[in-house]
């Protein structure tokens, strides 16, 4: 009856999920707050220029910022308000970086947005939607979608996956989406498969989802083909399931070359949240402006999937959620397997945003480091056959840069290998510090 | 920051969570591991087995924390990793040695062999093996000839301050390689009678080498922990095994391949020696040959070399080879690179 799980075959590791905490929450509507700060880069790519000056007025899904030399995506304004100032803001990556502060107009209209046909739009259209609505990969690094729909035509892209594996503990956003929107993202990968002109749709979900999967294979079945063949995969739970090489392999058994890109092995990866703000974008015109994060850890009073305007600061979150625990220790944004740990709650939500976590002190693990033992456990659990343990030696010894050999430019930095090291070592520390010195 | 209770907030890379594995869990489950054969050797060979182990432990621990506060050191006695080291140096010494003697050997096995070389993770040797070594080259009579006979009428006290040499016996591989397989069942019984006694372990030997039966449950459990991978202990004793069957009789495929793996430390070097992380290979495939490697020279030491035991010396023949075999065999990457054979 229950086809074999889809998984991959090399590393990987099991931390413990922590879902219950917030999977069973539906997406509940956090108030608008007196006012947002939005960074100007929330994509790969430069940051964009602000096309609003200080005092100016300006109403929810107004562009703010735009894209003016190489890669990146547009900027909306989240609320409706008065512009107060154009400065900067505490950024998870960068530090600072160049924002525009908005405050909010609480008795303005809201918003309203209308569907429209999709299927009579030429490929050019829907991918100008894509892009004036600012779309970016929502799940990681925040790469511009209408660049990552538009390969180079020598590559033949045959196949579409969508990550809904949502491989990080904590993290439920991806889980809520599929299941209060499935037609929505079933929609949405439509929207795609015509954009890229192909039929192929896998769907990818780790069985710790199983109610999601169940609910879009449903939707699949209910909703007209179109012609397109959309397929439901139930995924091992397994960390990182959700990270793209893996995928594609667990999904496809393609293997993506290093430093190669899915579309050399004929695919295009798509995250379900992306896939949901795609049809966002293309059927109701609706830019990227807000976001459904999962708020968690034992260190939150109360743990919830919030529907926020990007902009909004951690600080205000913290309050509507009745505030941290006595014994919070460590604030994360993002999974805590590759999420950022950050020390001001001023840091504002970006499209990018997929969690905070509030984590207590026996969530986390800050014993101090001790010597490699080699005991060889980093090289069972890196997915891409390197070797971390060696990374760290060269690096601790001074020879960062002699460190290419053992694979440094083609981590991904998933982190199982520092989260398996009996010593502790700091592995993904040692191996950023290392492909910063070493040659290619 | 108001809304913590301590006020700041921890930053580092991450992952922010980790496995809970630790070294000092992993070696104090060894230390566990290692303790049902020192309860036999109780009642095997006497009380002064647990006094031998328990001064070697000393003597190691004592060591360390000397060596690190010398040497400038974070002390890391509480590791449990100079206490495995004392434990083993005590299990392949002979049960009637004087008390100190263990003292020295932990002695060069921590203060030489560990922490001059580096401390823990640096070591080329197994300090525990290097301790051995040491002691057999500087005090040959005793590391050769203190063997006991097992206790058979529930004395434990029984060789408590007599000299050695008016109870020494003979292991079983001494008599094996001087009176060969006749004299051994003059001395032991029929095979089968010492199949049966060398696995559970009555028979002479070191003190903690003896039980097959104990030293396995042990290393099952670290199997099953996956703090050890089956790839040495497997390839070492079958290659033992093998090598002994078609070498070590008469003619041709005639030894004795059981009692070659029942006898000596084989068991005990396969599980808790020959698997050190330090110095053992990380891929599985180097560790199969580096485990084919050890029960081969362990054989040759057996059926060509002086002495009648070779499993110390080909442990410490492979340890120094490590690094090579980490070169030669590298983890397999995921995929090949872009553009790769074109």
């Amino acid at each position: 009856m229950n086809a074999p799980l889809l998984t991959f075959p090399k590393g990987g590791v099991h931390p413990r999920e922590f879902k219950s905490l917030t999977a069973h929450l539906g997406t509940e509507v956090m108030p608008v707050p007196d006012e947002v700060d939005i960074l100007l880069n929330q994509h790969f790519g430069a940051p964009c220029t602000p096309l609003v000056k200080k005092k100016a007025g300006v109403r929810e899904g107004d562009l703010i910022g735009e894209v003016t030399q190489g890669l990146g995506a547009n900027i909306h304004a989240s609320v409706t308000g008065t512009v107060k100032n154009i400065g900067t803001a505490p950024h998870p990556i960068a530090v600072k970086a160049p924002s525009v502060t908005i405050q909010t107009d609480h008795d303005a209209e809201l918003a309203s947005y209308n569907h429209t046909d999709w299927t009579t739009l030429s490929r050019e259209e829907l991918l100008a939607r894509i892009k004036s609505g600012g779309i970016v990969g929502i799940g990681g690094a925040g790469f511009p979608t209408h660049v990552k729909l538009a390969p180079p035509p020598e590559a033949k892209v045959d196949t579409l996956v969508l990550n809904g594996a949502e491989c990080e503990p904590y993290l439920t956003t991806d889980h809520r989406a599929m299941l209060e929107h499935p037609d929505e993202i079933v929609e949405g990968a439509k929207i795609i498969l015509s954009i890229l002109g192909i039929n192929e749709c896998r769907i990818g979900i780790e069985r710790n989802k199983s109610d999601a999967v169940e609910g879009l294979k449903k939707t699949v079945e209910k909703t007209a083909s179109n012609g397109f063949h959309i397929h439901v995969d139930a995924l091992e739970v397994k960390y990182p399931q959700g990270s793209e090489k893996q995928l594609i392999q667990s999904i496809t058994g393609r293997k993506v070359p290093g430093f190669g890109l899915p579309f050399d092995v004929g695919v295009i990866v798509q995250n379900v949240g992306t896939t949901r703000a795609i049809y966002e974008a293309v059927v109701l015109n609706k830019p990227l402006y807000e976001k459904v994060v999962t708020i968690s850890g034992k260190g939150i009073q109360r743990p919830a999937n919030l529907l926020v305007k990007i902009g909004t600061r951690l600080r205000d979150i913290v309050s509507y959620l009745g505030g941290t625990t006595p014994d919070l220790a460590k604030v994360v944004m993002g999974g805590p397997m590759m999420g950022f740990a950050i020390s001001d709650l001023d840091m504002p939500v970006t499209k990018t945003t997929s969690g905070v976590l509030f984590l207590t002190e026996d969530e986390i693990d800050t014993s101090s480091h001790g010597q490699c033992i080699r005991c060889g456990w980093c090289l069972d659990a890196c997915p891409m056959g390197l070797s971390p343990n060696e990374v760290g030696i060269y690096v601790e010894a001074g020879r960062a840069e002699d460190t290419a050999q053992f694979g440094v430019f083609e981590c991904f930095e998933c982190g199982c290998c520092a989260f398996v090291c009996p010593a502790k070592r700091p592995l993904v520390q040692f191996i950023r510090l290392a492909k910063r010195k070493a040659k290619k | 920051m108001t809304e913590t209770g301590s006020g700041l907030l921890a930053v580092s890379v991450s992952p922010h969570v980790k496995s809970g594995e630790s070294v000092e869990k992993i070696m104090w489950t060894v230390v566990g591991c290692l303790i049902p054969p020192l309860v036999l050797s109780i009642f095997l060979f006497g009380f002064q087995t647990l006094l031998i182990t328990l001064i070697s432990v000393g003597s190691c621990v004592a060591t360390e924390a000397i060596s690190q506060k010398l040497l400038h050191r974070p002390i890391t006695i509480k590791d449990g990793s100079a206490v495995i080291t004392g434990m083993l140096l005590a299990y392949i010494i002979p049960p009637g040695v004087p008390y100190w003697m263990p003292i020295l050997g932990g002695v060069m096995s921590i203060y030489v062999a560990k922490h001059l070389l580096g401390g823990i993770g640096f070591n080329i040797f197994n300090p525990a093996l290097i301790g051995r070594a040491f002691l057999v080259a500087t005090f040959p009579v005793a590391m050769t000839s203190a063997w006991l006979a097992p206790i058979r009428d529930g004395s434990v006290f029984k060789y408590m301050g007599s000299g050695v040499d008016a109870v020494s016996t003979a292991t079983p591989l001494f008599i094996l390689k001087h009176y060969g397989i006749a004299g051994l069942i003059d001395k032991f019984g029929s095979l089968s009678s010492m199949y049966g006694n060398f696995f559970i372990g009555w028979r002479p030997g070191c003190i903690g080498e003896t039980s097959a039966l104990l030293l396995l449950l042990g290393g099952i459990y670290l199997l099953y922990k996956g703090y050890i991978t089956w790839h040495i202990p497997v390839s070492m004793i079958v290659t033992i095994g093998f090598l002994t069957w078609a070498f070590g009789g008469e003619k041709l495929f005639t030894g004795q391949p059981l009692i070659a793996v029942l006898s000596g430390g084989v068991v005990l070097g396969a599980f808790y020696m020959a698997t050190d992380y330090v110095t053992s290979p990380t891929q599985r495939s180097a560790k199969l040959l580096f485990g084919v490697c050890i029960g081969a020279l362990t054989v040759l030491i057996r059926l060509k070399g002086g002495y009648p035991e070779g499993v110390c010396y080909a442990i410490l023949l492979m340890n120094p080879l490590t690094p090579a075999f980490e070169q030669w065999f590298r983890p397999k990457r995921f995929a090949p690179q872009k553009g790769a054979g074109k």
